[in-house]
């Protein structure tokens, strides 16, 4: 017998019992559906959790004060804070093998003001490297080079939220704001980097090093650094090996003792980035077994009409084997008709997983992910499905004895 | 050219619970080709079995049978398929045809599991329903037929595949008698174009139609002989019938 007929053949059975054929579907359209809303969820989020740690800089270490400090040496007047600026200088000087660039940055929240309007954020004092160790460059304008990094010229760089504040509908290159109380002209606009694990990235104004230390540090930024360094490497792989070597640096400097805790604190994001893509991708992993066993449930609804439909044409299979059908008929005819059952309800289950996919991204404001893969591997086991579940009542069918089934009575 | 049916020291034996049921106790039987014959017997005599295996429906649990030569005693489930498919049509007492399937495609589908294309089984199943005189209700469901029509449609789908041999089991059994000798009047027109017409019936009116009579009894032939079939009344108005 053709395949197009016994195609034919399938549907048409399928079609006989529409509300029958359309609920047992139901149960792959979810479960194909399930699979794909989670696994491009999953990716959504996991993407998400990237762009939020791509943001800080790849390949990045942070040093800092370490704000939990119990004991150690006198604070002295720099108030919990223990790195220096000699600190700074002499790992200049030290020009590790494994080091790219080297960056202060000092950080405060404050009140800023111009013509338009007033906005509260936070204002960086840094340096022109701090520019190239965050990757980040401007959309508009420009940025400090070297020379203006290290001045004391009151200069500010803007990220795009502080712009869309302070300047909706003007330029806002060479427009003046003022930072407690000092005024200060915009060089550039930031490229936008959209949510950081702090919060808002483009929420944000970066001015020269030398600048912030006269006008914003309280002390003029004297001996302590409180602030962070940043500190990038030549290469991925060199996060541990540096961060051991400027540990051992610091407390060298800093004289602590073999018992002495570190009285500071050197943060590799990358790592903490991987943990939280770890944990993402634990959760996606078992959202998806869960919508896999929904598939698996499904499957045993088909098998489950499959039988039922088997029962009930026991007198169809008895004429159909009468009149020539051999079992090897009898079974494709069965089983076509299982697998027809899935593979439509895998297309709907791919509308559905599309549809729900799309709609998760917007809500929770992730990129949209068609897993194009897992829509072709979920098609394939929806197939699988109709397949491994028609097999059984399929197989019961065509080992029907004609006399037997030509006589059952319905 | 060897006889259409030849069956030697044939026997079928089932189990049933604890008790061995002896349907068949060594039936020898020779059939040639373009004759009808009735096979009669009460319940119980074992007529049924006999047809089941003629039929290749069933297998005998001793014994050879000859189909056109060959033996189809021992053969697979899908070769004894193929057999029944090629030389064997039925129609049953209870018609079994497939509901919800127009007349037309229950004629159309033995050709189907011989891989026949469409174009050719359609004009194939036009023709046979022709022979039954049903040109003009191919599109007809079962139950848009009557019984009579019903069984013509079993019958053209008995005669699609030009099959020699056509077994009909009661095939009038659940006929009135009007409509009745409609189909015997069918069947022995098959006959008569050199088709061989198996009929297992319990009645001695359809019998005799018959050229020959086989009796059964307790799974034995106890009676054998040949007879000048009746013919059936003169139709009188076939068409008009359910019109």
């Amino acid at each position: 017998m053709s395949i197009f007929a016994t195609l034919k053949l399938a549907l048409r059975a399928l079609w006989r019992n529409k509300v029958r054929s359309l609920l047992t579907m139901l149960g792959i359209v979810f479960g194909i559906g399930a699979v794909i809303a989670m696994v491009a969820g999953g990716q959504g989020a996991q993407a998400a959790v990237k762009e939020v740690f791509q943001s800080l800089g790849t390949n990045v270490l942070v040093v800092s004060n370490n704000s939990m400090r119990q004991g150690g040496p006198s604070q002295g007047a720099g108030g919990g804070a223990a790195l220096t600026w000699e600190d700074l200088r002499r790992l200049e000087q030290e020009s590790l093998p494994t080091v790219r660039y080297i960056a202060p940055v000092l950080e405060t929240r404050t009140q800023l003001v111009s013509e338009g309007g007033n906005w509260a954020t936070s204002v960086s004092g840094t340096t022109a490297t701090w520019f190239k160790i965050r990757n980040w460059d401007v959309e508009q304008g420009a940025s400090f080079d070297e020379d203006t990094g290290n001045s004391n010229a009151k200069v500010a760089v803007i990220g795009k939220t502080v712009a869309a504040q302070l300047f909706p509908n003007e330029n806002p290159i060479g427009q003046v704001i003022r930072i407690s109380g000092q005024p200060y002209e915009v060089l550039g606009v930031l490229t936008s980097k959209g949510q950081g694990p702090r919060g808002d990235n483009d929420d944000t104004v970066i001015i020269p090093l030398n600048a912030y230390k006269q006008k914003l540090s309280r002390d003029g930024g004297a001996k302590y650094l409180k602030g962070q360094i940043l500190v990038s490497m030549m290469e991925d792989d060199q996060a541990e090996t540096t961060m051991q070597k400027l540990t051992e640096l610091l407390r060298d400097w800093h004289k602590l003792d073999a018992k002495d805790d570190d009285d500071f604190r050197i943060r590799n994001p990358a790592e903490f980035a991987k943990a939280q893509q770890d944990s993402t991708e634990r959760i996606a992993t078992l959202l998806a077994i869960v919508a896999a066993v929904s598939l698996f449930v499904g499957g045993i609804g088909v098998m489950n009409i499959m039988l039922v439909s088997v029962i009930e044409r026991t007198r169809e299979i008895g004429i159909r084997m009468a009149v020539g059908a051999k079992p090897v008929d009898v079974m494709t005819q069965f089983l076509v008709e299982s697998l027809a059952l899935a593979a439509v309800g895998g297309l709907l289950g791919l509308g559905l997983g599309y549809v729900s996919a799309q709609y998760m991204a917007d809500y929770f404001g992730w990129k949209m992910f068609f897993p194009a893969t897992t829509a072709a591997v979920a098609f394939a086991v929806a197939g699988g499905v109709g397949v491994v579940f028609g097999l059984y009542p399929a197989i019961r069918a065509s080992q029907l004895d004609p006399i037997t089934a030509l006589r059952y009575e319905t | 050219m060897p006889p259409l049916i030849e069956m030697r020291a044939i026997e079928r034996t089932y189990v049933m619970g604890d008790n061995l049921v002896r349907a068949l106790r060594g039936v020898d039987l020779t059939i040639e080709q373009g004759a009808s014959i009735a096979i009669m017997g009460t319940s119980g005599s074992g007529k049924s079995t006999l047809m089941n295996i003629m039929g290749c429906l069933d297998q005998p649990t001793k014994g050879n049978y000859l189909l056109h030569g060959r033996d189809v005693a021992r053969l697979s489930r899908a070769q004894l398929a193929d057999v029944r498919g090629r030389m064997i049509g039925f129609v049953f007492q209870s018609f079994n045809l497939l509901s919800r399937t127009s007349a037309l495609e229950n004629v159309e589908m033995p050709l189907m599991y011989q891989g026949v294309g469409a174009g050719e089984r359609h004009r194939r199943a036009m023709a046979a329903l022709e022979r039954v005189n049903l040109k003009g209700r191919e599109d007809h469901h079962p139950n848009q037929l009557s019984g009579g029509q019903q069984q013509r449609v079993a019958i053209a789908r008995a005669l699609v595949t030009e099959a020699p041999v056509i077994m009909a089991d009661e095939p009038t059994g659940n006929l009135d008698t009007k409509t009745s000798y409609e189909v015997m009047a069918i069947l022995q027109g098959i006959v008569a174009q050199g088709k061989t017409v198996i009929l297992v019936t319990h009645e001695s009116d359809i019998a005799a139609y018959a050229q020959r009579v086989i009796t059964l009894r307790d799974g034995l032939i106890i009676d054998d002989r040949k007879q000048t079939p009746l013919t059936p009344p003169p139709p009188e108005k076939h068409d008009q019938e359910a019109a």
